[in-house]
């Protein structure tokens, strides 16, 4: 395969049996985002919030972008940015790990840091002030942003649709919901009886903490209809199973995956014998070494120790 | 008897409690006991319309939502998680003004 330049190098991802995974019966895929060019589900999202945004007149050549992350989406957008001539502000805390920030910064990133102890709530309200304040920058903002589920209903779907047109099931976790809501729309559209799981990561404490329930946040991008069920997976069970994708599958995933791995397993009960799920790894494993996920030593222990951090 | 896990938000209506057991058959009954046992809760789950919007409740990790609501069954021994709802992990906002 040959592409022009790296934007046009995203997607079309393995999708990869895991017999010795799957349950007696039953057969689970994974479908290996991680294998996209910075290493993320999110290069799909990153290139359709940019080029959706020049379709419609909203984003002019060389105008600076703004987007509260520090994560994928943010090294997707770093890259897609740089290469069509955008420059990119990343609003993040200012305790986001050193890796990523340097990651930011060689793509040429500018990173505005938010007061830590505000977390990313922090970060997005700095966001949000800031292109108030400046209407020469663009916000794309993937949680309210129909592009990011767009990328998944005309990308990730087909692509699973024409490697496994009989899929059963398909399973993704539950972040912005572009996911689950562009591929399972797609998939319910090819065939009705495709059933949609959403794997949500159970936070620890720390997490929910910070939450006010008067300021719950439901992503305008999820469309909870479109899902079958909504299973919540602890870190322990997450980090069981990534572990075991990499002991008995060979494969080093991020620990999300092995969230939607533990959901895929256990929804195979209420789907007929012979099912093919598909379950989406948004990522590999690399970015999360420093976290301690993948040391040596006891899973519940290390599960306990880093449940704060593990999702972030 | 089922067990009603209690986010850390709202501990303060329950004595810092993080679980607690309550009687019932269904969602809706446990929340019943567990409301007339900690009357400070029911208005931090409950409005007008019922469940509030931004919490997410879930039986033995399945989301109600999906299964039968509030009617979920419930047996002894199950657990009965309610959370606030999250997106996105520790880098996600909480509201957007859009």
């Amino acid at each position: 395969m040959i592409f022009g330049d790296i934007a046009q190098a995203i997607g079309n991802t393995p999708l990869v049996g895991l017999p010795r995974l799957s349950p007696d019966g039953y057969h689970l895929y994974l479908k290996l985002e991680g294998q996209n060019p910075t290493g993320s589900v999110k290069d799909r999202v990153a290139k359709y919030l940019i080029e959706e945004a020049e379709r419609y007149g909203l984003l002019s050549p060389g105008q600076r972008v703004l987007e509260p992350t520090s994560g994928n989406t943010g090294i997707g957008l770093a890259a897609i940015c740089q290469v069509k001539g955008y420059p990119l502000t990343c609003v993040m805390p200012e305790n986001t790990s050193e890796e990523r920030k340097q990651l930011l910064t060689m793509f040429g990133v500018e990173i505005v840091h938010s007061p830590a102890t505000e977390g990313s709530n922090g970060a997005v309200r700095m966001a949000q002030q800031l292109a108030a304040d400046d209407p020469s920058v663009y916000m794309p903002f993937q949680y309210g942003n129909a592009a990011n589920s767009l990328a998944h209903y005309e990308t990730t779907g087909p692509e699973i649709i024409a490697d496994l047109p009989d899929v059963t099931a398909f399973v993704a976790g539950l972040g912005t919901g572009g996911t689950v809501t562009g591929v399972g729309r797609r998939l319910k559209a090819w065939n009705p009886d495709v059933k949609i799981y959403a794997a949500e990561p159970e936070y620890g404490d720390l997490v929910y903490g910070l939450r006010n329930l008067d300021e719950g946040y439901v992503p305008e991008v999820l469309d909870q209809d479109v899902l079958d069920s909504r299973i919540k997976v602890d870190s322990l069970r997450a980090l069981e199973w990534t572990r075991r994708l990499a002991s008995e599958e060979g494969i080093f995933a991020g620990v999300s995956t092995g969230a939607s791995l533990a959901v895929a397993a256990r929804v195979c009960g209420r789907l007929p014998e012979g099912a093919k799920i598909v379950a989406l790894s948004p990522d590999g494993g690399w970015k999360y070494l420093s976290t301690g996920a993948y040391a040596p030593g006891d899973v519940k222990e290390i599960a306990s120790a880093i449940s704060g951090t593990l999702w972030a | 008897m089922p067990v009603v896990r209690i986010p850390s938000v709202l501990r303060k209506h329950t004595g810092g409690e993080a679980k607690i057991t309550a009687d019932g058959t269904s969602v809706r009954e446990v929340f019943d006991s567990l409301t007339t046992a900690h009357p400070g809760l029911a208005d931090n789950l409950f409005d007008d319309d019922g469940l509030r919007g931004f919490i997410n409740v879930y039986v033995d990790d399945e989301d109600i939502r999906y299964v039968s609501g509030l009617d979920t069954p419930v047996e002894d021994g199950s657990e009965i998680a309610i959370m606030p709802a999250v997106a996105g992990g520790a880098s996600s906002p909480q509201r957007v003004g859009r």
